[in-house]
Order: structure tokens, then C-alpha cells, then sequence
């Protein structure tokens, strides 16, 4: 089933099919009056999407009566494309974050002009970040809402809405890039056109969100969904300000910032912070508060610990952006608040990994046999990592070395690559059974198979990225005796060479680990399972009943 | 709903609330968790007060100690100029000449052209000076326009076809490509690339070469450092060493153009710059 029968009396999609076309008319008339070439381009890109969309909907329609959805079960088809759509968009990701790591290394691998580093570095960043995250952030938070209020997504369509405009804005945030139309904003590089519509979609969803929660057979609320909240509500907030701006003309990729020299600076990187505050950071712990438990089978560690460090987070996470902006024009007080405020960030942080880790007190050995276990565990460790590196890079002292180094990329492919990536596939790997109805994954040791070699490519990529940052930082630095420069920057990158190449195999085992993953996904949804022996050895099988001894 | 029990593992009790099969325990906040808590929270308080923090209605606090960051800055460089500025002061007063004679005065220029020559000069020139097509090498001692300290030093304060220094180095090679044919360019070029490889110079080339070129370049080809005319007989090559590449550079020349720096760097940074230059390998 393509989507649940629903629209017009009598016929499926009879509301989506004419609103769609509609559409599609428009970006028509976008692409023939638009003022500049990369708008006219863009919107031909979005034409032939919708137009393509309009067609299979076509093909699929029928006038059967509808049969109405039941609204004591789950609604899981959007979660079960959603589920799909984060693998897909997970290996295009880092698929072209390699890409872009070969480039550092081999400039030759830079195809003028839509191919270059400077167009193919914002698509890999955000493909992995909102297309791989924010479906698997879409995709879980819909399941784990729906089974921790005990109801059935509220919204109907809507919930269908939110998963095809959110990848249309993917698809168009993806194209723009290619064709170099950006505003320049770290992680909010898409034009204003397709800032509008993400607004929408997120508003759909947070409706959605909302409105499942609202209806909860549930007394309380639970934890995770606090999170998926927090995360839904503030990204919202940070979007539409960092936003602002006033397009040059109503059919062109331009447009003019609300704000200007440093409040502009500080703007972004307010909004570029919490986006790792609130969509990597909160979001992801959501993620963690259902998977974890549910997987280990356990009770969350301590209730308390999750009420307070739930809110330390979302208070002090907010105001942690000026980090980014040290020792630049912006005003020493504002400077001084970001670090001090990243400081105290530690410990709230720290209390998601406490609790995590701690939820498996009494089911330890299942990291042995589970290794589904396993894969949390290591992005819990990376997530406590990579949040007790943070506050340590927000030291002033401390950034006037690491700051504009190679060092923060590997801060934050450690965070990246360890916890948003392993929770995921861990949440992904848990999901997918249950959401097709099979017994198991096809198989626990193509698991096992993906956990080495993303443990392999992670611990290589940060190193590496440690080694040539701080080395990078230090050259830079670098005085002789009578207080004179001792290298010039391009002896600094020529220093870095080997790092980069370093840097690129490790990406790639990464990659590696998520194409195996992408395997055993696609066979466990195909109805296979592979003959094996259990994790652990026969030992992990229960026992044959002995016979007591007379 | 409260539905607490006992958690067969810990002993712990659970908080009675209950969703898709999880339960809470009813932990404490780990002690330590809350005191390093609390800790960094007594800390930054602390760090509020000691450095500006606290944004006020048209200032912030200035806090304690009386940080700036700007005065930091402004702190240590001069405490970097003023700690070589016996140094400074001697390289300013001296010609270029005496800096090199002077072994403690050359090392400190020849440093601090280093360190001018890696922000202002590797972008053409290359982080080891070694130049590349279109650029020359500076460790070489073959030098366009004269290798004493004298020559290198107007070189780089005034630039080479820099139209905006009035005291700049000019020559134009003329494009041959409108005055001779097509063979005579071909001769030509097969005379140059003799002169430098030892090879045959009774061709047709001779007498195109000493009509046309020996005029700047010489008789022999050996070049005129007053004109900027490169000596065609060693095999060093701007543009390119075969054939095709001077047959090109004799039918249509490029000229390179370097800027001057004297307006942008100054006296003194120009004479450690012309030091550094003249310790590569080939200064006269």
C-alpha cells in the first residue's frame, strides 16, 4: 500500500493528486519567469520532482470505496518508508563526505563547477545531518510516540505530508547546492523559497507530534518524548530567526539577511549550535530514552537524573553559541557567556550518558551477546566523549588552539559518526523487524560485521583528525626566536597531506559498514534469515532441560 | 496509576509509571554527577565575575581583573615590537648592504623576510621560493633584473610592470607573431632552444635572431638585466622550455606583472624581504 486510502469520497489520493499538480504548475511558471539562471534551474528540478510524483500518484489511484484506517493500530507505513529513507539518505551522505575527504586530499577529484569541495561539502553536511538524521529523528519519534502514549499518530494525511515535504525539502536543499545557490549560513545554506517550505513541514509535524501526545492514554508523558519535543519545538524557533531575511525578488535565489556583520555571526551560530544542541544532541537522546531500555530489556536508571538533566539541557544548551565566535569582534562579555555557559553544559550533558549506560546495570552481558547492545553502548561512550570534549574546546585558552582546525572536524565526526550514527542504526536495526513483522534481522553477524567497521573507520577518523588539527594549530603558532612566522599556510596543508588520505579511509570503512548494514536491512525486509549460529555460541541458547540426577 | 515494584536485579523500586513495557527506577542523581554540577556552576558564577560577562543596558560588567581582549592583543604585540626593536631600529637605519655584512643584523632580517616572504610572497612565488611557470625561482642566480642586494631591492619596493608605482621595472617584448612568418617563428624558436642546448646556430634562425632579437637579449643571447631581457642560453625558462613553448612566447610574449611593496609593507619589511631574497642561493 503506496498510502492509507484516504481524500476525496471514493477516490484515493483525490486531494493530493490536483494539489500536487498544482504545484508542479508553479514551479512551472517559477522556471520560465524566474530572474536569475540558478532559480530557473531549481525550479525545473522541482517541476519535474512534483510532476514525476503527480504521475505515480495518477497510477495508483482507484475508486474502490476507501476503507477506513483502523484507529486502535498504529499508523507505520510513514515509518516504515521513513526507516528506508534514513538508510538511503544515510549512505548518500556519507558517501559524499568520503567524496569530499578524497578532495581535501586530491584536488583532482574536484569537478568545476557543480562537484567542487565548496558545493559538495554543505551536501554532505547536510545530508548527513537532516537528510540521514532528521529521517531517522522523524522516523523514531513517530514510532516511539505512537507506543509510548498508546495511540495512533494523530493527523492522518498530515503525518504523510510531513514525510514527502520534508524529503521534497531535501531534494531541493540538495539540488541547490549542486547549482550554487546558497545563503552562506553554516547548516542553513537553502535559500529562502525552501526555508518556507521546511517551515510548513515542521509545523505539520510538530502537530503531528503534539497532537499524538495530547491524545495519550498514558498518565505521564514519557521521557524521550520530552525530548523529540524539545528538539521539534526549539528547531523550529532557531530555523525561522536565523532565517529571516527579505528575498531580492520573488522569483530569484537571493535574498538579504535580517541582520548584519556580527549579530549576523552571532545569529548563525546560534542557530548552529543548537542545531548540535537540539537536533543531534536532544533529539538523538529521545531516540536513546525508548531503544535502550526497550532493547536491554531494562528499567531507565533513574527518573530523577532524567527530569533534571532534561531541563539543565534545554536551558543552558541555548546559550552556549557565542563558543563558536571566540576571540572575533564579538563582545568579550558575549564571549564569556558562551564558554561558561559550555562548561556547565558537562554535566546535564552527562547525565544522558549516565543514564544510558546505567540502564544496563543488571544486563551487561547482553554487550556480548546483543549486538544491537553493543552498537548503543559504543554511541553512548562516543556521545560522552564528544560532550566532554565540547566544553573543553569552548575553554578560551583552549580554542585559541583549536579553533578554525581540523580539530573541531574531528569533534565533530566523533559525535557525528559515534553517537547520531551508531544510535540510529541501533534504533533502525531494533525497528525493522518488528515493523515488517519478521522474527529477526536476516542476520545478527553482518550486525557485528557493520559495528568493527564503523568502530575501525571512527577511532581512525578521530585520531587522525586530533593529530593534524593540533598539529595544524601549532604550525600556525609557530615563532621563532626573534618572535618571526616560521610557516606559511600552504606548508600547513602540505604538512596535512597524510592525514587527509588517513582521514578519507576511515570515512570509507565507515561507509563500508553502512552499505553492509543496508544489506542486511533490505533482506530482513525481503522475509530472509540467515541460517546462523547465535552470538556468543550455542552456550547463549537456552539450555536443553537436564534430567535431574537420581 | 502507581504501580511501583521492586526491580528484581538492583532492589531498586521503580516509580510505578509504566509505557510500552518501560519502567523507571527511582534512583538518586549520582552524587559525584551533582556535585561536579554544582561545581561548574560556583565556577562559571566565579569566571562572571572576573571577566566581562553580564550584559548591562548599554554596557556589560567589566569584571575584576579587567580583561579585554583587545587589550590583550594590543599587549602582546607590542611587547613583540618592542622586543626587537633595537633590531628593527638598526635594519631602518641601515642600507642593505651593511645589514648582510653584519652577521647579527643579517640573521634577524633574513628571519624576518622569511616571515614576510611566507604571508606576502609564497602565493607566486612558492613556500620555497622555487617559483613555477610564469614565476621565477628565486634560488636560482639567474636573475631577470639584476641579483645585488642593490637590484633585488627595487625589484620587490617597486614591482615589475606594476602600473600603479611610477618608479617600476618595465620592458615589453614585442609580439613577433604580426612582424615574421610562421617558419621564421619555427626557425626561430629552433635557434633559441640551440643556444641554450648547444646545437646547430648556422640555420635560418641566425639571421632572424641577430635582426630581430640581439638588440636586448645580445648577440651571444646572454641577455640584458638593465632591460629585463632573460639570458636565452642557460636552461632556465619562464615560460616553458620546448619548442612550442618559445616558439608561443616569441609570436604572442606574456608578461608577467609583480606589484611593489613598498607603499604596502614599508622600508624596513622591504629590505628584510630583499635580505631573505639574496640568502637563497643566488644573490651577487
Amino acid at each position: 500500500m503506496f498510502m492509507p486510502p484516504t481524500g476525496v469520497q471514493g477516490m484515493r489520493f483525490g486531494a493530493a493528486i490536483p494539489g500536487i499538480g498544482l504545484f508542479a504548475f508553479v514551479a512551472l511558471i517559477g522556471a520560465a519567469f524566474g530572474v536569475d539562471a540558478p532559480f530557473r534551474q531549481h525550479m525545473w528540478v522541482l517541476f519535474f520532482t512534483l510532476a514525476a510524483f503527480t504521475v505515480i500518484l495518477m497510477r495508483r489511484t482507484s475508486f474502490e470505496p476507501a476503507v477506513p484506517a483502523d484507529p486502535s493500530t498504529y499508523m507505520d507505513e510513514p515509518i516504515r518508508y521513513g526507516s528506508i529513507a534514513t538508510m538511503f539518505w544515510g549512505i548518500v551522505g556519507l558517501l559524499v563526505g568520503v567524496v569530499v575527504a578524497l578532495q581535501l586530499a586530491f584536488p583532482d577529484f574536484n569537478i568545476e563547477p557543480w562537484f567542487n569541495f565548496g558545493r559538495m561539502r554543505p551536501l554532505h553536511t547536510s545530508a548527513v545531518v537532516f537528510a540521514f538524521g532528521g529521517n531517522a529523528l522523524i522516523a523514531t519519534s513517530f514510532y516511539v510516540v505512537q507506543r509510548t502514549s498508546q495511540a495512533r499518530l494523530f493527523g492522518g494525511n498530515l503525518v504523510w505530508f510531513v514525510f514527502w515535504g520534508y524529503q521534497l525539502f531535501i531534494v531541493m536543499a540538495a539540488t541547490g547546492y549542486l547549482l550554487g545557490i546558497t545563503q552562506s549560513r553554516e547548516y542553513a545554506e537553502p535559500e529562502w523559497y525552501v526555508d518556507i517550505w521546511l517551515t510548513l513541514v515542521w509545523v505539520a509535524y510538530l502537530v503531528v507530534f503534539l497532537g499524538t501526545i495530547l491524545k495519550r492514554k498514558e498518565p505521564h508523558i514519557y521521557v524521550a518524548n520530552w525530548f523529540y519535543l524539545a528538539f521539534i519545538v526549539t528547531i523550529a524557533m532557531l530555523h525561522v530567526v536565523n532565517n529571516l531575511a527579505v528575498p531580492s525578488s520573488l522569483l530569484g535565489s537571493h535574498s538579504y539577511s535580517a541582520f548584519a556583520g556580527v549579530q549576523d555571526a552571532l545569529t548563525q551560530w546560534w542557530y548552529g549550535h543548537n542545531a548540535v544542541g537540539f537536533f543531534l544532541t536532544a533529539g538523538f537522546l529521545g531516540m536513546m530514552y525508548y531503544f535502550v531500555p526497550k532493547q536491554a530489556n531494562r528499567p531507565v536508571y533513574s527518573y530523577r537524573l532524567s527530569i533534571i538533566h532534561f531541563w539543565a539541557l534545554i536551558f543552558l544548551y541555548i546559550w552556549a553559541g557565542p563558543h563558536h565566535l571566540h576571540y572575533t569582534a564579538l563582545p568579550d562579555w558575549a564571549q564569556t557567556l558562551g564558554m561558561v555557559f559550555s562548561i556547565m553544559l558537562w554535566m546535564p550533558s552527562w547525565g544522558g550518558m549516565i543514564n544510558g549506560l546505567m540502564t544496563l546495570s543488571g544486563a551487561w552481558d547482553k554487550i556480548r551477546t546483543d549486538p544491537i547492545i553493543r552498537m548503543m553502548v559504543a554511541a553512548i561512550a562516543f556521545y560522552g566523549m564528544s560532550t566532554f570534549e565540547g566544553p573543553v574546546m569552548s575553554i578560551k585558552a583552549v580554542n585559541s588552539l583549536s579553533h578554525y582546525t581540523d580539530w573541531t572536524i574531528g569533534h565533530v565526526h566523533s559525535g557525528a559518526l559515534g553517537w547520531v550514527g551508531l544510535i540510529s542504526f541501533a534504533a533502525i536495526y531494533h525497528m525493522v523487524p518488528k515493523l515488517w513483522g519478521m522474527p529477526r534481522l536476516y542476520s545478527e553477524r553482518l550486525v557485528i560485521w557493520h559495528f568493527w567497521l564503523a568502530m575501525i573507520g571512527i577511532v581512525i577518523y578521530a585520531a587522525v583528525m586530533w593529530v593534524s588539527g593540533i598539529m595544524q594549530g601549532l604550525m600556525w603558532r609557530e615563532y621563532d626566536g626573534q618572535g618571526f612566522l616560521v610557516y606559511s599556510f600552504a606548508e600547513t596543508v602540505q604538512a596535512m597531506f597524510p592525514y587527509y588520505v588517513m582521514r578519507a579511509a576511515g570515512g570509507a570503512l565507515y561507509l563500508a559498514g553502512a552499505l553492509v548494514m543496508a544489506f542486511n536491512i533490505a533482506m530482513t525486509i525481503l522475509g530472509h534469515q540467515r541460517e546462523e549460529e547465535p552470538i556468543g555460541g550455542r552456550a547463549a541458547r537456552p539450555a536443553p532441560a537436564l534430567q535431574p540426577a537420581e | 496509576m502507581s504501580d511501583k515494584k521492586i526491580d528484581d536485579v538492583t532492589g531498586i523500586s521503580t516509580t510505578g509509571h509504566e509505557w510500552d513495557g518501560i519502567r523507571e527506577l527511582d534512583n538518586p542523581m549520582p552524587r559525584w554527577w551533582l556535585w561536579t554540577f554544582y561545581a561548574t556552576i560556583v565556577w562559571a558564577l566565579a569566571y562572571t565575575i572576573a571577566y566581562p560577562a553580564w550584559p548591562l543596558i548599554s554596557s556589560a560588567t567589566n569584571g575584576m581583573l579587567g580583561y579585554s581582549s583587545r587589550a590583550e592583543l594590543r599587549t602582546e604585540l607590542d611587547g613583540a615590537v618592542a622586543a626587537r626593536a633595537d633590531y628593527a631600529a638598526a635594519v631602518a637605519a641601515a642600507p642593505v648592504e651593511d645589514i648582510i655584512a653584519d652577521e647579527a643584523l643579517r640573521q634577524f632580517a633574513t628571519s624576518a623576510g622569511a616571515a614576510a616572504f611566507k604571508v606576502n610572497c609564497v602565493q607566486c612565488h612558492g613556500s620555497g621560493a622555487a617559483g613555477s611557470a610564469g614565476y621565477p625561482n628565486l634560488n636560482d642566480d639567474e636573475w631577470l633584473w639584476g641579483g645585488t642586494p642593490e637590484d633585488i631591492r627595487v625589484t620587490i619596493a617597486h614591482g615589475i610592470r606594476f602600473e600603479a608605482d611610477g618608479e617600476t621595472r618595465f620592458s615589453e617584448m614585442p609580439a613577433f607573431g604580426g612582424m615574421l612568418g610562421r617558419d621564421e617563428v619555427t626557425a626561430l624558436a629552433t635557434h633559441v632552444k640551440a643556444l641554450g642546448e648547444g646545437g646547430d646556430l648556422s640555420g635560418p634562425g641566425a639571421e632572424l635572431f641577430a635582426n630581430n632579437c640581439a638588440s636586448c637579449h645580445g648577440e651571444a643571447g646572454k641577455g640584458d638585466i638593465t632591460l629585463g631581457a632573460p639570458d636565452l642560453t642557460d636552461a632556465i625558462w619562464l615560460y616553458g622550455s620546448t619548442s612550442a613553448d618559445i616558439a608561443a612566447q616569441i609570436r604572442a610574449p606574456r608578461h608577467g606583472v609583480m606589484p611593489g611593496w613598498i607603499d604596502r609593507l614599508g622600508e624596513t619589511t622591504v629590505k628584510e624581504l630583499t635580505v631573505y631574497v639574496h640568502s637563497l642561493g643566488g644573490g651577487q
